[in-house]
């Protein structure tokens, strides 16, 4: 019990003693077996297979992609929240929903979709093979899914610091003269860079792990469209469970860096966004 | 001049969203229908009143069910605990159960295998029990709940943080129980916010795809849900049959999404 003040509410004990319960069965005790099961691998054990050339291969398709598309995400994030906040229109709330789709959606769903769409016979596959450019089946294919994964990250964080932003900043500076592109850089781009970083961010972290929607529009050959998380699992497949754990390794220590990363904006956007309440 | 440059841009901006929106997110969903109805009406309705089609159903209805009751327990305890209290450690607790959303679903399934698989030390223990868990349902609803699982607490433990502890304090001064304060004081504060969290959490259930494939083993009609289903039927060249299947989640998703946008108005209102 606490020095200071007694608790008066009651059910601490049994509220606290549920939730670390399940979350110790589901969370701790999980993550434990991880932890102990890569203590018993060596090092050279985990390096040997981490720098295998396909799983290496592997890391710089996953990266790649993954950035390309939250880039491209990061760029689209902040046009479709601008519109979704400054602008009316018709349609607008239907919009609006349906950033949310890629959340709703099943990845394995979207992933068949895009497939199917960007095929050499797809509806718009159609129009590139015309050209001589394949998209389903590449890396751009993966980008494509990758950016219908990503793109409610963005969206979803930039738009409440939009709605946040005061508007007389930017009247101000339309009136000592600014041009609208010097206004957007100088004024409101600096207020919702930290927001753009989260988003950037989570949207990367979710791309790097993504399975479900690529896996189909891939095509997943070695060295070429082959991504990590599919590394994984074909190790998995052929029961070589401490491959598969040297390589989850990687990616989860890369996934953790990057959460510390946004955590770090994060505690910086939070003051913006309770400051302008 | 600097109106009508600024109307420019408005419709440029307005019209990029649009043509984003109709390729990402509107003929995805088109596709599904269009391939699913190829081959006639009677096709698609071969393909979603399959035997195979319904058991995977009724396994993604099972698994969502177990998912959404046990992280609303848990959801509803720990926001409780977080935003009524203090205590050393709060950060590390609510890291902890942010934590399955930041890994991949991959290594989710991943970790299930190293504890319940064959290698692992528990292995010969729960062979004598006769209980099966990789390859097999329960390591399916296992992996659902992980996947998942803040998807409610997240929603709660903000709204039971803003909302203070002032009122419980004076409910529970007056001499009202832990379950009165609960159900007459508090929940009607987080009425929208857990509603929400039950629709995000049902979305997710039901897609899941990476974690659960990692621990199904793929046994048609015993370890295969919908997403799963799909996989099967469109790597063995059914298209019809795999879209067909697709569209019924595809139909959850919409009203999923119609669902969440009623309540985040609703939420809004009351506010």
């Amino acid at each position: 019990m606490n020095k200071r003040s007694k608790r008066v509410i009651p059910g601490f004990g049994l509220s606290m003693g549920i939730s670390l319960t399940i979350l110790s069965f589901i969370v701790i005790i999980p993550l434990a077996s991880l932890v102990v099961y890569t203590a018993n691998l060596s090092l050279g054990e985990i390096i040997e297979v981490i720098t295998k050339p396909r799983v290496l291969s592997s890391f710089k398709v996953s990266f790649f992609t993954a950035f390309t598309a939250s880039a491209v995400n990061a760029v689209m994030g902040v046009i479709l929240a601008w519109v979704l906040v400054r602008y009316d229109f018709p349609f607008k709330r239907l919009l609006d929903g349906m950033i949310e789709l890629p959340f709703a959606l099943p990845t394995a769903v979207a992933g068949i979709a895009l497939t199917a769409l960007t095929a050499d016979k797809g509806l718009i596959g159609e129009i590139f093979a015309q050209y001589g450019i394949k998209i389903a089946y590449t890396k751009t294919g993966i980008i494509i899914a990758l950016i219908f994964v990503g793109i409610p990250f963005v969206v979803r964080s930039v738009q409440p610091v939009l709605e946040k932003l005061d508007y007389s900043y930017e009247e101000a500076a339309g009136v000592l003269g600014a041009s609208r592109f010097t206004v957007f850089r100088k004024v409101i781009f600096p207020e919702i860079k930290p927001a753009l970083m989260t988003g950037f961010g989570l949207a990367m972290g979710r791309c790097i792990g993504e399975y479900g929607s690529v896996v189909f529009i891939a095509g997943n050959m070695p060295y070429k469209t082959e991504i990590t998380p599919l590394i994984i699992m074909s190790e998995l497949q052929e029961y070589d469970y401490a491959s598969a754990t040297a390589i989850a390794l990687v990616m989860l220590i890369f996934a953790f860096l990057l959460l510390f990363f946004i955590n770090l904006i994060q505690a910086r956007n939070t003051k913006i966004i309770k400051g302008g309440r | 001049m600097h109106k009508n440059q600024s109307k420019t841009v408005k419709y440029i901006l307005i019209g990029i969203c649009a043509v984003f929106a109709f390729l990402f997110l509107l003929l995805p969903l088109y596709i599904v229908f269009a391939e699913a109805l190829r081959d006639g009406i009677e096709k698609y309705r071969d393909a979603v009143t399959d035997e195979y089609t319904i058991k995977a159903v009724l396994l993604t209805v099972e698994a969502t069910a177990c998912a959404v009751v046990i992280n609303t327990i848990f959801g509803i305890f720990a926001a409780w605990a977080v935003g009524k209290f203090n205590f050393k450690g709060k950060k590390v607790f609510t890291t902890l159960i942010d934590l399955p959303v930041t890994i991949s679903p991959i290594i989710a399934g991943l970790i299930f295998v190293l504890i319940f698989g064959r290698q692992s030390v528990l292995y010969p223990f729960l062979q004598n029990m006769g209980i099966k868990v990789v390859f097999a349902v329960p390591g399916i609803i296992l992996a659902t709940v992980f996947v998942t699982f803040p998807f409610i607490s997240r929603e709660l433990i903000p709204v039971l943080e803003a909302q203070g502890t002032d009122e419980e304090e004076a409910a529970a001064l007056m001499g009202a129980g832990g379950f009165t304060i609960f159900t007459k004081v508090t929940f009607p504060h987080i009425k929208w916010a857990f509603l929400y969290g039950l629709v995000l959490c049902t979305a997710r259930a039901m897609g899941e795809f990476g974690a659960v494939s990692v621990l199904s083993g793929h046994l048609r009609g015993k370890t295969n849900t919908l997403p799963l289903h799909i996989e099967i039927l469109f790597n063995e060249f059914q298209y019809v049959p795999a879209f067909a299947v697709s569209s019924i989640l595809v139909i959850m998703a919409v009203i999923i999404l119609i669902a969440r946008s009623v309540i985040e108005y609703k939420g809004k209102k009351e506010c």
